[in-house]
């Protein structure tokens, strides 16, 4: 079994974004990027899959520019075998990047494509349900859970209610929880291992697809601020503020 | 032109998004209708039939529909999707399952997460779990949308008189296979609705010790949330993780205990009205965003301020 991973690069989870100052958007330049957070239990799960001897091979994909190598070599210095980068010079709507991947899947036929549920700059949670459409493959969607038995799978996703169990065939889409497994650090010997592991890269262009932004940006801005509030001594005053003076109880 | 709303539903009743997101459309139109995809839902459609602002109720019933597959779901949106300039769906874990399918099947970009709708085709929506707030505009000919609950109120749920269609089921082979759904049960308010929540964090140490939370959240008729390391450490299930990737809140009261406040977890319940935090650390970041901060052991101030509830509780009658 082939399994591929799609994997984006983000602004580090722990950096305090910042809005530009021309309300364009957020600023990315100068700030600690890293792979999207939920996109490294795709890669934790396709390395299992790998280790246990049910995968034979794991390829990871980003789109973005040069600068997403970054995320690939950590994708390899984590245990994926080779990568693909497609290279855009602007950054993809949900829709535009499930198509990039539907056409490299193509080429790489892949039985098991796993990505994170969402990146944690856009928040959309949307490439992994289009590709599953695109593609016309089964989707698990959040999932926490993950057994192949053959080319049956056995899934439990992340509902608002709480766990739901499915069964599912391959090929298939699945995007992943962070619960689904804890992502391992990559060791200093495996990283030096993984700057000689194959890094292939596709110019978008030559795909044959319409990548053109269907939603433009007007503006982006900070969120209104909370006001400050205040310290209670104690508990007697938390419940007197809240009874007379927020009157919430 | 009219509207389309994919209703939320567990085959009996529609949930509360369901009727946030009806709110959301009536923003764009007066012509709002219903889609409800299920099994057996006969009863259900005809009740739907009285929400004041539906014009018409359309429903798919069959029984391969009973668990919401979205494989099967999207090709019946899909398939109405023209006589519409808009299509909204919650953006529950149901609606983010489902709405994109339709999105690849009519190869038009949806917008996640509205939490405004400005005009009928500028809308705004977080990024950066809720650090940005982006400003969108789009030309499509359909717009799929789905709809932050809590950003919209409720509709009125009586009052109004819908026609009722069926629309046709299209029966594609899925592979998908439902097998089962482990839903925890439980006399509380529903966490997404609730008009005040109790969320516990890391600093309760165990499972065990929830139980405080939920004796102060029966006191005050609240939801119990969690953040995501309270989760993740096994003291209570996902289904009441507030968060970037769990549920978002926005109740009149929000009681943080324990909980030192990452950024992904004040991205889940910043927006409610008023915010205690109850932590032992003054330095946790939650007290930043926090009207009322206690500076506390949590185990000795949560049995106190149920003592002190109760005093309250007894003065008044």
């Amino acid at each position: 079994m082939k399994v591929l991973v799609a994997v984006k690069r983000v602004v580090d989870y722990k950096v305090q974004i910042r809005v530009k100052s021309d309300n364009s958007g957020v600023e990315t330049q100068n700030v600690k990027m890293s792979v999207n957070p939920p996109d490294e239990n795709a890669i934790e799960e396709a390395v299992k899959l790998k280790e246990q001897g049910i995968a034979e091979e794991t390829v990871a994909i980003s789109i973005g520019d040069e600068k997403s190598q970054d995320v690939l070599r950590t994708s390899m210095a984590m245990g994926i075998d080779r990568s693909i980068l497609v290279k855009s010079p602007n950054s993809l709507e949900p829709l535009a990047v499930a198509k990039t991947l539907s056409k490299i899947i193509e080429k790489e036929k892949p039985d098991l494509v796993l990505m994170g549920k969402q990146a944690i700059d856009d928040d959309a949670n949307q490439t992994g349900q289009i590709l599953s459409a695109l593609l016309g493959w089964p989707q698990a969607c959040f999932i926490s859970d993950l057994k192949i038995e053959g080319d049956k799978l056995i899934i439990s996703r992340e509902i608002d209610e709480g766990i739901e169990k499915l069964e599912s065939n391959l090929p298939a889409v699945i995007t992943c929880d962070l619960r689904l497994n804890t992502p391992r650090f990559a060791s200093l010997p495996n990283i030096m291992k993984a700057k000689k592991k194959p890094l292939e890269v596709i110019d978008i262009s030559t795909l044959g697809i319409d990548t053109n932004p269907k939603i433009k940006i007007i503006k982006v801005e900070e969120p209104p601020k909370r006001k400050a509030g205040i310290m209670v001594n104690d508990v007697k005053e938390l419940v007197e503020k809240l009874k007379y003076e927020a009157k919430v109880i | 032109m009219a509207v389309l709303v994919i209703a939320e539903h567990d085959n009996s009743v529609l949930k509360t998004s369901t009727f946030n997101t009806i709110t959301a459309a009536t923003n764009l139109s007066d012509d709002i209708h219903l889609l409800i995809i299920g099994k057996d839902i006969e009863t259900l459609s005809n009740n739907a039939k009285s929400i004041y602002p539906i014009k018409k109720v359309l429903k798919c019933d069959n029984s391969k529909l009973e668990n919401f597959i979205p494989e099967l779901s999207a090709p019946i949106i899909s398939n109405i999707a023209n006589g519409y300039t808009h299509i909204l769906a919650p953006a529950s874990t149901f609606g983010k399952n489902l709405l994109p399918r339709v999105s690849a099947l009519l190869d038009i970009t949806q917008i996640s997460d509205v939490i405004e709708i400005v005009t009928e085709n500028t809308f705004v929506r977080p990024i950066y779990a809720g650090n940005a707030i982006s400003h969108v505009e789009t030309n499509q000919n359909i717009n799929l949308l789905t709809i932050r609950p809590t950003s919209f109120d409720k509709c009125e749920e009586t009052g109004g008189s819908a026609s009722i269609e069926d629309v046709d089921f299209i029966d594609n082979e899925v592979k998908t296979t439902f097998i089962g759904r482990e839903v925890s049960k439980s006399d509380r308010p529903e966490l997404g609705n609730a008009r005040i929540v109790v969320s516990g964090g890391r600093g309760m140490e165990n499972s065990d010790n929830f139980k405080l939370l939920y004796d102060l959240a029966d006191k005050l008729n609240a939801a119990v949330g969690a953040s995501r390391a309270a989760v993740d450490a096994g003291y209570i299930g996902n289904e009441y993780q507030v968060g970037q990737t769990g549920k978002m809140v926005a109740p009149e009261l929000y009681i943080a205990v324990g909980i030192s406040g990452a950024i992904q977890h004040l991205a889940g319940m910043k927006e409610s009205k008023i915010i205690v935090a109850i932590n032992k650390d003054t330095e946790a970041p939650i007290f930043n965003v926090a009207d009322y901060g206690l500076s506390s052991d949590l185990f000795q101030a949560i049995p106190e301020i149920i003592k002190e509830l109760n005093l309250l509780n007894k003065l008044e009658s």
